[in-house]
């Protein structure tokens, strides 16, 4: 029962990690705890299971255009520092300390978000302001 | 040059709570200018290298269980198909608000422990 509920967040993970572009971690991390494992070894499976969600995703995202390479490579180049990072810091310390932290930073990052898509309502498409069209083009930045 | 800062800090925070960093970059993105459709595909694309990075620094102190990512994963690869249709189909600004309301669900949760 408790795999059949584990494959079902992990659906609902994919749906997220689709509509939304984020990886599914988010959901991936309490159904791999009630499947038995660890904090740790929760979090560091999930990554592994984002995997599998990223290439059908980016797949897809690719076939519509939505994809902007050049700043998915210099995401992923400085992820990769942050995660050498972020990762040394997380065997040392527990995470809770900075939880309330980054718990503040996304209710600020939601009622920012809150604000644009209610201004692009009244305002129409696109919602992001003066600067809606500027590509991520490789030589700027 | 702010596009690398955004892939550090969302790294940082992925590998420090074992998520993608996706809920660091689209809004990022979005506010760097780039039309959310464009900052959710980006986004997504962009963790993949994120994730790999960490499954293979993580999976160095013996802490990733395959079969479980497999469990989940697969299932989610499923979900990501109807998710993306979905996407495709949504207006910008339902999409932004969606996202906002997951984001303040997601701190409300971080915040109360």
């Amino acid at each position: 029962m408790t795999i059949v509920l584990a494959i079902a967040i992990g659906a609902a993970a994919g749906v997220l990690a689709g509509l939304f572009g984020v990886g599914g971690g988010l959901l991936f991390v309490p159904a791999l705890l009630m499947l038995g494992l660890d904090q740790h070894q929760a979090e560091a499976t999930s990554l592994l299971a984002i995997v599998p969600v990223v290439l059908v995703g980016s797949w897809r995202q690719n076939r519509y255009g939505n994809i902007r390479w050049g700043a998915v490579w210099k995401l992923g180049l400085g992820s990769l520092c942050g995660v050498v990072a972020g990762g040394l810091l997380a065997e040392r310390i527990a995470a809770a300390s900075l939880q309330r932290l980054f718990g503040v930073l996304m209710i600020l990052i939601a009622l920012e978000l809150g604000w644009r898509a209610w201004r692009g309502e009244r305002s129409g498409e696109p919602p992001s302001g003066g600067r809606s069209s500027r590509p991520l083009s490789d030589a700027k930045h | 040059m702010p596009v690398v800062l955004i892939g550090l800090f969302a790294g940082f925070y992925g590998a420090l709570f074992g998520v993608g960093g996706g809920t660091i970059i689209v809004p990022a993105l979005i506010w760097l200018g780039q039309r959310p459709k464009v900052a959710a595909a980006t986004s997504l694309a962009a963790i993949g290298i994120t994730a790999v990075a960490g499954a293979i620094f993580y999976a160095w102190y013996g802490e990733v269980h395959v079969l479980y990512a497999l469990l989940v994963g697969i299932p989610a690869a499923a979900g990501a198909l109807l998710g993306t249709f979905l996407q495709q189909r949504l207006q910008s600004r339902v999409l932004m608000a969606l996202f906002a309301v997951l984001l303040a669900a997601i701190g409300l949760k971080l915040v109360i422990g």
